[in-house]
């Protein structure tokens, strides 16, 4: 389990101090899933840095974080990805071993072929989720994605952290 | 800050009208933003999904996610078990 008394002192101290209240979702905002799952296109979204081969790396040297975001083809091989997250608050060969551990494409594609989810999107999306002054994030990067997510009809989309 | 950073992509997405589900690592953070749904995983930061090269475990995680995806009681951080 991770708590904030995993972490290291100094990251510990920053968490303990950052104003994440300021960004509270206050009332909640919040869609229903307009029809069953086996009917629904869902797309993934990671914060886990990920990229293509082709595609170029994250501003690590940017102190309130990179917001910029890297589209994925869901045709990719994900041995083939690239994670390059600044963090150092996580074990990075975990990941990299298994791409899924942080963005479970393949696992969607079982349930695409099983009939669990109706379709994957063409494209999924790539954050690198250091990003300690948000507002670009909130104002450009993430307002970007969801109508892109919305032009593409998706229905549902899974979201996770590293 | 990966975390908040996925609340607020989480929030972004359903205000465009398309329901969310994410996985969260930190309780400390999820429980303050609140996103409309989210599993606690009771994993190290950086194990999402459990643990690599583990697909059983994987999708258990993910229908226990995704099983969340069809509740109106929000916000909701359930605690994957």
């Amino acid at each position: 389990m991770s708590t904030y008394d995993d972490l290291s002192l100094h990251v510990r101290l920053f968490m303990k101090s950052y104003p994440f209240s300021r960004y509270a979702i206050e009332p909640t905002l919040w869609a229903r899933l307009a029809k069953p799952l086996d009917k629904s296109r869902v797309a993934l979204v990671t914060t886990a840095g990920l990229r293509t081969p082709d595609q170029g790396d994250f501003d690590r040297s940017d102190k309130r974080g990179d917001p910029s975001f890297r589209e994925i083809p869901n045709t990719i091989e994900t041995r083939l990805l690239v994670e390059s997250h600044r963090s150092y608050s996580f074990d990075h060969e975990a990941v990299r071993s298994d791409i899924n551990l942080a963005f479970p494409l393949d696992r969607f594609r079982e349930l695409e072929s099983r009939g669990v989810i109706g379709a994957l999107n063409h494209r999924h999306f790539s954050f690198m989720g250091s990003i300690v002054g948000p507002r670009r994030l909130i104002d450009e990067m993430a307002p970007q994605v969801a109508r892109s997510l919305a032009e593409d009809r998706v229905d549902a989309v899974f979201l996770t952290p590293v | 800050m990966c975390q908040q950073t996925v609340c607020l992509l989480q929030a972004a997405i359903e205000r465009a009208g398309i329901a969310t589900v994410s996985i969260s690592l930190l309780r400390e953070v999820t429980s303050v933003i609140k996103p409309p749904r989210a599993l606690f995983v009771p994993f190290p930061m950086g194990y999402p999904l459990g643990a690599p090269n583990d697909a059983p475990l994987q999708h258990q995680i993910i229908a226990a996610a995704l099983g969340l995806l069809e509740r109106d009681d929000v916000p909701i951080l359930e605690e994957y078990r």
